[in-house]
């Protein structure tokens, strides 16, 4: 053997090698993750930004384009002329590009999303008045603005401060519009649902007195009156709503008119700074946060799907914490450990195991017909065969995922009761405790730090869930939020929205697939984020309860 | 409660008049009977682990149990509390009368037996809590009591163990920042302070250094004033020190218990003098 084979032997015993592996496992898997996260975050985030708005003269067209370039691909040219059979392929080399340019006005002039060849761009400019209009329906509207018709005057020029103001004007309008009907309306609305209720249940335990009925009658009518009010004061703010009008120009030379009723906000990228773009990013960032979706879940907002979920994830730790703690100190602390426990123990491993749509048909079948059927018909009979908690809702899904997270929660909880040192529970024992005593004075904050990991790993299961949660309570769109103003606050029985399935429904069961790919990159960003602000609320509570009962005690 | 357990006070000032100390020339007909031991058999499951042993622990006084490593002390002195319980096919025989009382019936309250009959282990095992809530303990299972009682139970507590000097300002901070030393103290503190009648020691300065092993066993010199002391040690001059009586036990039999000065310098029996002279162990 020769030196250099020693020394090469001398390495590999060494057992650097290994740890050369060790490194790169660790780097591939932590550049997959910070990879996973900049791509969507890259595609999620720029969605937002005002991009340049572009008139765009194509050969073969009399009319320029007018809209934003949002994509690019190179097509290998065989391919390109596969798919384009007309086209002589002579002179565009090996490769073909195609842009993707948003022109928007869905309404006027479809399609909305237009590939243009690299090729065939003969001139490309960018207006300094090109006008972009949201819409709450049809999508965005590229043009120039040419006159606005504001509290009966119409003005050319100075058009767009006006139509700014317009824009406000319709913001506040719509903002009171949304006051009236999910603040008063609502409310009455519930109001009278509950007297209906109370009529029925009267009705059904059997002839309802005439005073009790007479109360009701005049509550009634009193509710009605209210209601019409309102409901006038709706039908005031929404003609004014609709008073003025706007009318662009669109690239192809035809106008429309836009009322401001339709219109949300109005920007003229081309001549807007740094500042103004930004201002207008964390705008639209902020209108993605904090509004309900429009149009299929292709525009506004997502809110109530952040809500439900956070909602449904809390729900689900307060409900699997309990449950698994107990399972996990019976079988620790109070079963005989034996053949049987061994057993019980092997069936709560593997239940972690099964698949999770397993468990969404486990939840409607169980939870929703069965006991939330019962549960109708034992306290909600009135409102029957509407049913109350016989349907999928906010408290079944948190309840499936308890159960479907409770085995992680029942593995750590008995694995930091079994690294509580012997000593300690023999010396509380010793001094007179009850085995319950040691339990909840000792052992049990001793291995709260392991429940809570126990915790942490629910909740990183559980809100990555989609699967199940179909099956037993996550609507497409669900006009209210499990908690808000009326009685009881927290509607448990109500469906929500989720993050998880906002993704899947707009990925792939949106019309309009090109408007929807960037909501679907951002919203899940957003699902990641949120998983990452809950697990770091229970981790750093974790580390506190860790540092507890390493050295301070309070 | 009686009285006696209520008034940490006045218990502090109780004095033996017939101990002048040095444990010499006691007997053990003239002493008071704190626990009685008869014809007590344990088994772990087939193995017979204690053979019908039969003895009295005097009161107010230091009995050290001594014997080679397997010989059954610690089993034994764990029998005054019941902590075999813990253990899985435990099986004992015979009786242990507590002030008259069989500890071994079943439907006795074991809770309240050791709370008459307090234990410290071979090492400290303090509570991951603070110094203060660890002496605290054993009085928050009882009845509550008031904060300032509380308070002065704790200060009393750790005073008699001469602890309360070394913490008194960190009462707030965890025990696990304490010595070894000042652990098993403080576990010694925590244990009487629920005053408990009898002290149970299962080998309390083996895990210790030989400053902190000596102001333990000037503890326990102090502390059997008011309590019954019994101890296990593999140190047989430590049993020599601390104790005023010794048992010596041997594969489970109890060989020889007579006054600590007669088992040392002249035992009965021809195994115990082996033991001591080191002829085994």
């Amino acid at each position: 053997m020769n030196s250099a084979g020693q020394a090469r032997r001398g390495w590999m015993a060494s057992g650097e090698p290994w740890i050369w592996l060790n490194a790169a496992a660790v780097g591939v898997s932590i550049s997959a993750v910070l990879g996973l996260l900049m791509l969507i975050g890259a595609q999620g985030l720029a969605h937002f930004w005002p991009a340049a708005v572009q008139e765009v003269n194509v050969a073969g067209r009399d009319a320029p384009l007018l809209g934003e370039w949002v994509d690019h691909e190179t097509v290998p040219l065989h391919q390109f002329l596969e798919a384009n059979p007309g086209v002589q392929g002579e002179g565009l080399g090996e490769f073909v590009e195609r842009r993707l340019l948003k022109t928007g006005n869905r309404r006027e002039a479809p399609p909305d999303f237009r590939w243009i060849n690299a090729h065939d761009i003969v001139t490309q400019a960018s207006p300094i008045d090109a006008l972009v209009i949201e819409r709450t329906e049809w999508g965005n509207v590229y043009g120039q603005l040419q006159w606005v018709r504001f509290d009966g005057e119409t003005t050319t020029n100075e058009a767009f401060t006006v139509l700014k103001r317009g824009l406000e004007r319709a913001t506040t309008l719509r903002d009171e519009i949304a006051a009236i009907e999910s603040g008063i309306i609502k409310t009455i609305n519930s109001e009278l649902e509950r007297l209906r209720l109370e009529r029925r249940r009267a009705a059904l335990r059997g002839g309802a007195s005439g005073a009790s009925s007479s109360g009701l009658d005049a509550r009634e009518a009193e509710l009605t009156v209210r209601y019409a009010a309102a409901e006038s004061r709706l039908r005031d703010r929404q003609q004014a709503l609709r008073r003025d009008v706007f009318s662009v120009r669109l690239a192809d030379g035809t106008t429309t008119e836009i009322n401001f009723g339709d219109a949300l906000r109005a920007w003229q990228p081309n001549t807007m700074g740094i500042g103004a773009k930004l201002a207008h990013y964390g705008q639209s960032l902020w209108i993605f946060l904090s509004d309900p979706p429009r149009e299929a879940n292709t525009e506004g907002g997502i809110f109530p799907a952040i809500f439900g979920t956070v909602m449904m994830v809390l729900l689900m730790s307060v409900l699997v914490t309990p449950f698994g703690v107990i399972a996990a100190v019976y079988l620790r602390e109070y079963a005989r450990q034996g053949a049987f426990v061994r057993l019980i123990r092997i069936a709560v491993n593997n239940l972690a195991g099964v698949p999770s749509i397993v468990y969404g048909v486990f939840g409607l079948g169980f939870f929703v017909y069965f006991v939330g059927g019962a549960i109708d018909e034992l306290l909600f009979p009135e409102a029957l065969p509407a049913p109350t908690f016989g349907t999928p809702g906010l408290l079944w899904a948190s309840l499936t995922l308890a159960l479907l997270t409770v085995p992680v929660v029942i593995v750590s909880t008995e694995e930091g009761l079994a690294r509580i040192p012997r000593a300690i529970r023999e010396g509380s024992l010793a001094l007179g405790a009850t085995k319950a005593e040691t339990l909840f004075r000792v052992m049990l904050p001793m291995a709260s730090p392991s429940i809570l990991t126990g915790v942490i790993l629910a909740i990183a299961r559980a809100a990555g869930e989609v699967a199940p949660l179909m099956l037993v309570g996550v609507v497409k769109l669900a006009p209210t939020l499990p908690l808000d103003g009326d009685f009881p606050f927290l509607h448990l029985d109500r469906k929500f929205m989720h993050l998880g399935f906002h993704i899947y429904d707009v990925g792939f069961q949106s019309p309009n697939v090109e408007a929807a790919r960037p909501l679907v990159y951002a919203t899940a960003l957003l699902l990641v984020l949120i998983i990452i602000v809950l697990n770091l609320t229970a981790i750093m509570l974790r580390n506190r309860l860790e540092a507890r009962y390493k050295s301070l005690e309070g | 409660m009686s009285e006696r357990d209520t008034d940490p006070a006045r218990r502090s000032f109780v004095t033996m008049p017939a101990d002048d100390g040095t444990g010499v020339g006691l007997k053990l007909a003239d002493e008071e009977v704190s626990v009685e031991v008869d014809n007590l058999s344990l088994y772990y499951g087939e193995s017979q682990a204690l053979k019908a042993i039969s003895l009295v622990i005097p009161q107010k006084r230091v009995t050290a149990f001594i014997g080679p490593s397997g010989c059954g002390k610690s089993t034994l002195l764990r029998c005054f509390n019941r902590m075999n319980d813990l253990i899985d096919g435990v099986h004992i025989t015979g009786r242990i009368l507590l002030e008259g009382i069989n500890i071994n019936d079943r439907d006795l309250d074991v809770a309240q037996l050791r709370r008459r009959v307090g234990m410290v282990f071979q090492r400290p095992n303090p509570f991951p809590k603070s110094v203060y809530e660890n002496v605290a303990y054993g009085l928050r299972l009882g009845d509550n009591i008031p904060r300032t009682e509380m308070d002065d139970r704790v200060e009393w507590a750790l005073k008699s163990a001469a602890l309360w000097e070394e913490v008194k300002d960190r009462l707030k901070e965890t025990a696990l920042g304490l010595s070894g030393g000042q652990q098993q103290r403080l576990v010694i503190a925590r244990a009487i302070a629920v005053q408990p009648h009898v002290l149970l020691l299962d080998e309390p300065a083996s895990a210790l250094d030989p400053i902190s092993t000596l102001k333990i066993e000037e503890l326990i010199h102090q502390l059997k004033a008011d309590y019954t002391i019994v101890i296990v040690t593999h140190n047989m001059q430590q049993a020599a020190r601390v104790s005023d009586y010794t048992a010596f036990l041997y594969l489970g039999e109890l060989v020889e218990f007579d006054a600590t000065d007669t088992v040392f310098t002249n035992p009965a029996q021809k195994r115990t003098e082996d033991y001591i002279t080191g002829r085994y162990g």
